[in-house]
């Protein structure tokens, strides 16, 4: 008898339609799958990607060195030196983040009374390098020129929260 | 005793203290800004408003004495919310630039902020803006609009520095701290109004955005650069000092800390810093191996000590050198046979040794000066040598005791001299003679006129008598007698008398025997015969000995000199070997203060480049030398072995006796006077920049009595020729009629300075 109902099930291919009603199910539903690299999925305005250094519209670079992102990082993953510029403000002459160190917690873009370090929606990056991932000053600002549009956005999004 | 009651506990006070003084004494906190222990009470701040029982209205704790059953509320409904009302008055015109502010983590304005303050501010109007002033090199007033106008600042000038030099101008919103028609603030104190200001109004002007507060690490250290043996925080990060705080301590320094104290830091990694061992060969210097340096000196000084004989090798030493190294050096040349060794280089009578009983020191507890009803200072530039010193006893006079001073220039000390006897350095011995003589009248109930009897009659009056020495004194070449008059004046007013000593390691000195005994030649014989070969231990002979001429003729006129010094200086013209040491800060030592207090302290950075602390260098020294007894491992075994057996207490000891009167030959003419200029004391000290800025520092004068310029047909200001021995130097003559005549008072120890002779003698102004 058992013979007989596995003779039929086979001859049948009813594990066959079993199987395709499943996948029939799910290529009638609705996709979540992020085709990555040609499909990118959507992120917060708080999004903490890469970091980066920004500027006021008139060029001068916020950053006044308080050092209070370098005192907050849970990683110590920043480094800061400071020195009087000649036009008697204060200033940094270093201002490093190791990236490999960094966890991403945001606490820097938090502590900063100037908005100065920020952390963007760009997490596509890549080191080649044992050294790469430490990012210095000039890379930084280099990273806040590129993005300011998209930082200034978020900032703005992001205001009436905080 | 008054008992009263503060949030509920029972505490028990002196009658006439105020509330926020028992509370403090309770460990129960009240935020204030004005109110600081050390100084008068002002209560505008506002901010320790207390609730008191049946008083209406809160009061200020910081103003309000305590009366018998008084019960405080300091945390009540209507305490908090004057307190917050006050700290939302006093940020409505505090700019909140935190982040950018030196003084931002040990603001007592952000704790009490955070811990006293509301959440928000109520006020948007625009904020008071108040202008940058440039005050001098130390303080930095770059951002007054942080005052809060709490005048500590200006308290501090007042009650302890003796000098307002900083004030409060104009009124209500447009009050403003300011200094004297643009003046600096020149006091040599006036780094204390740093640690004052309760905001980042005053900062200092040195660190300024060298560091913020949380980066630094704390050392404990002492003052290498006057005897008060203050305690240092010196404060480091990478490895580098980058600031140097007051360690509070009642009995030395209180929670002061004099300008050379808190600055000289800036002189300790200089571009002439000694970084390697250099030797000379051929003419040219050689940076080399410590190896190589060592031998080098060692089978000099052994090559030296065959051939000629030991005696033919000196040691110089300054009395700032720990008392470690000091005794390894006196170690290490009665180890090769010389008794040559000495610190006292400035001094220049030397009659006192062996007559004296013990190392002179203070002869009381520092905290005996504030405690002493009448004092007699003789031979001291007592502001500049030392400062704080110099406001211990300005508080004890403000508090009814009486100076007298005997000395050969007449600065002012900024606070009420009783009675004054300026006179030349020849007649000093006769002044002091005379007061002694008075005194003893004056016991008989007679009495006399004249300076010295006015200073006797002080003397007698009192009942804690202090008879203190200064620098001046002790570098006098009648210093003997002088010391022994003022044990017979100290004898007959029943008091105490005691050294203002030099240095910082001078007692320890003595202790540890860096001087020669019977046989050896003390410092001014060594460079009077110059011996064949020297070892200099942080000295540099031209700023640093009574004689300089006779310093550099002696060095160029060695076979071999042997410099351990941490910088380069001047020793490169004459020095064989230059074996870089460390600074006190790069160390660990011991110094013994002028009371006798032995401080022992650990380095706080590592030394720079390849130099390498004193005692390990003269630890080798003596092992290449062969001589026994050079194993120790640490600072702290040489420490344990120098002081083994030695009861510092009863070593102290100023007792002289047997003096021989000697008097000065009189070769006519003007006689000098010199001081070593404050910020000319020792190395460190010399090449701080911020130090060398103030107007303390600036390039000696001739300083005579007007009269005198006259007779020169000079003009007050006009360029003279100043000629000793074979040297001379163009400096500024300045007329000065509080000078005695007959004197013109030059500065020593100073580069431009350094052409002329002794500190003491004959000295002769032309017209240039």
């Amino acid at each position: 008898m058992k013979n007989l109902i596995d003779f039929f099930k086979s001859f049948l291919l009813l594990e066959l339609l079993k199987g395709m009603s499943v996948t029939g199910r799910y290529f009638f539903a609705r996709h979540v799958t992020v085709e990555y690299p040609e499909e990118k999925t959507p992120q917060s305005f708080r999004f903490r990607g890469l970091h980066a250094q920004r500027r006021y519209p008139n060029g001068e670079e916020r950053c006044i060195g308080c050092k209070l992102c370098e005192a907050v990082c849970p990683a110590l993953a920043i480094k800061i030196e400071v020195a009087e510029r000649a036009d008697g403000t204060r200033r940094t002459t270093q201002y490093d983040i190791d990236l490999v160190k960094c966890i991403f917690c945001g606490f820097c873009e938090e502590s900063c009374p100037v908005d100065a370090i920020v952390e963007t929606r760009v997490y596509e990056y890549h080191g080649e390098n044992r050294g790469d991932l430490y990012y210095t000053k000039a890379m930084l600002l280099a990273n806040g020129e590129k993005h300011e549009a998209q930082i200034a956005a978020d900032r703005a999004a992001d205001a009436k929260y905080r | 005793m008054i008992n009263i009651e503060i949030d509920g506990k029972q505490i028990q006070t002196e009658n006439g203290s105020t509330v926020i003084e028992a509370a403090h004494q309770a460990g129960i906190t009240i935020p204030h800004f004005c109110y600081h222990k050390k100084l008068s009470i002002a209560a505008n701040c506002r901010m320790c408003l207390v609730q008191v029982e049946k008083a209406p209205k809160p009061l200020p704790a910081c103003a309000t004495p305590v009366t018998e059953g008084m019960k405080v509320f300091t945390r009540s409904e209507q305490a908090v919310k004057a307190q917050k009302g006050v700290m939302e008055f006093l940020l409505i015109n505090h700019p909140l630039d935190c982040p950018i502010c030196d003084q931002g983590g040990e603001c007592m304005l952000q704790d009490m902020s955070v811990g006293y303050g509301g959440g928000h501010s109520r006020y948007h109007e625009e904020k008071r803006m108040v202008l940058a002033k440039d005050i001098g090199p130390l303080v930095s007033a770059e951002e007054m609009s942080r005052c809060i106008n709490c005048t500590r600042c200006v308290r501090f000038g007042v009650e302890i520095a003796g000098q307002m030099e900083l004030g409060q101008a104009f009124r209500s919103e447009h009050a403003e701290i300011v200094s004297f028609v643009s003046g600096t603030v020149d006091s040599e104190l006036s780094g204390n109004m740093i640690d004052l200001c309760p905001v980042g109004a005053l900062t200092s002007k040195p660190f300024r955005y060298k560091a913020r507060s949380w980066e630094l690490s704390r050392r404990r250290s002492v003052s290498a650069h006057d005897s008060l043996g203050s305690g240092l925080a010196v404060q480091t990060k990478n490895n580098q000092v980058l600031r140097v705080l007051p360690i509070e301590n009642e009995d030395i320094n209180e929670c002061w800390l004099s300008d050379k104290d808190r600055f000289a830091y800036e002189g300790l990694n200089t571009t002439d810093r000694l970084t390697k061992p250099m030797i000379k060969q051929d003419g040219k210097w050689q940076e080399v191996e410590w190896q190589v340096a060592l031998e080098y000196a060692a089978n000099g000084l052994r090559h030296i000590a065959n051939g000629a004989g030991a005696e033919q090798i000196g040691a110089l030493a300054t009395a700032n050198s720990t008392l470690e190294e000091l005794y390894l050096l006196q170690k290490l040349m009665r180890g090769i046979g010389s008794d040559n060794v000495d610190f006292r280089l400035r001094q220049s009578d030397f009659s006192g040794d062996g007559k004296q009983q013990g190392a002179p020191w203070l002869g009381m507890s520092v905290a005996d000066i504030s405690r002493a009803d009448r004092l007699l200072v003789v031979g001291s530039f007592l502001r500049k040598d030392h400062p704080l010193m110099a406001a211990r006893i300005r508080r004890a006079v403000r508090k009814g005791a009486q100076v007298n001073i005997i000395h050969s220039a007449d600065d002012d000390l900024l606070m009420n001299v009783a009675h004054k006897a300026i006179v030349a350095p020849d007649a000093l011995v006769e002044t002091l003679t005379q007061v002694s003589k008075a005194l003893a009248a004056e016991k008989q109930g007679q009495s006399a006129s004249g300076d010295a009897a006015a200073i006797a009659k002080s003397l007698a009056s009192g009942e804690r008598v202090a008879v203190l020495l200064g620098n001046f004194a002790q570098q006098h070449p009648q210093a003997a007698q002088l010391q022994a008059l003022a044990q017979q004046i100290a004898a007959l007013s029943n008091g105490k008398f005691g050294f203002l000593v030099e240095a910082a390691n001078s007692v320890g000195a003595h202790l540890v025997h860096a001087t020669p005994g019977s046989k050896g030649l003390n410092a001014a014989a060594m460079l009077a015969k110059p011996r064949k070969a020297y070892v200099l231990l942080n000295v540099e002979p031209e700023l640093d000995s009574a004689d300089p001429q006779q310093a550099v003729a002696a060095m160029q006129a060695a076979d071999l000199v042997v410099v351990l010094s941490a910088y380069k200086h001047h020793a490169t013209e004459y020095a064989d070997v230059l074996l870089p040491i460390a600074q006190y800060t790069e160390t660990s030592g011991t110094f013994v203060s002028a009371e006798g207090r032995v401080q022992s302290f650990k380095g706080a950075v590592k030394p720079l480049g390849e130099a390498r602390p004193a005692w390990k260098v003269l630890r080798v020294l003596g092992n290449l030398l062969k001589v026994d007894g050079f194993d120790q491992d640490t600072s702290e075994a040489v420490r344990d072995e120098a002081l083994k057996g030695v009861d510092v207490a009863a070593g102290l000891n100023n007792a002289i006796g047997g003096v021989e009167a000697k008097a000065l030959s009189a070769a006519g003419g003007l006689q000098r006077v010199a001081d070593v200029p404050i910020y000319s004391t020792d190395a460190v000290v010399r090449r701080s920049a911020p130090l060398q800025a103030t107007a303390d520092a600036a390039i000696p004068q001739v300083r005579m009595h007007g009269d005198e310029l006259k007779k020169l047909g000079v003009q007050s200001g006009d360029v003279v020729k100043v000629s000793q021995g074979q040297g001379s130097v163009k400096l500024f003559a300045v007329a000065d009629d509080k000078l005695p005549k007959g004197v013109a008072r030059v500065a020593a120890g100073h580069t431009a300075t350094v052409a002329l002779g002794a500190m003491f003698g004959t000295i002769t102004v032309e017209r240039a």
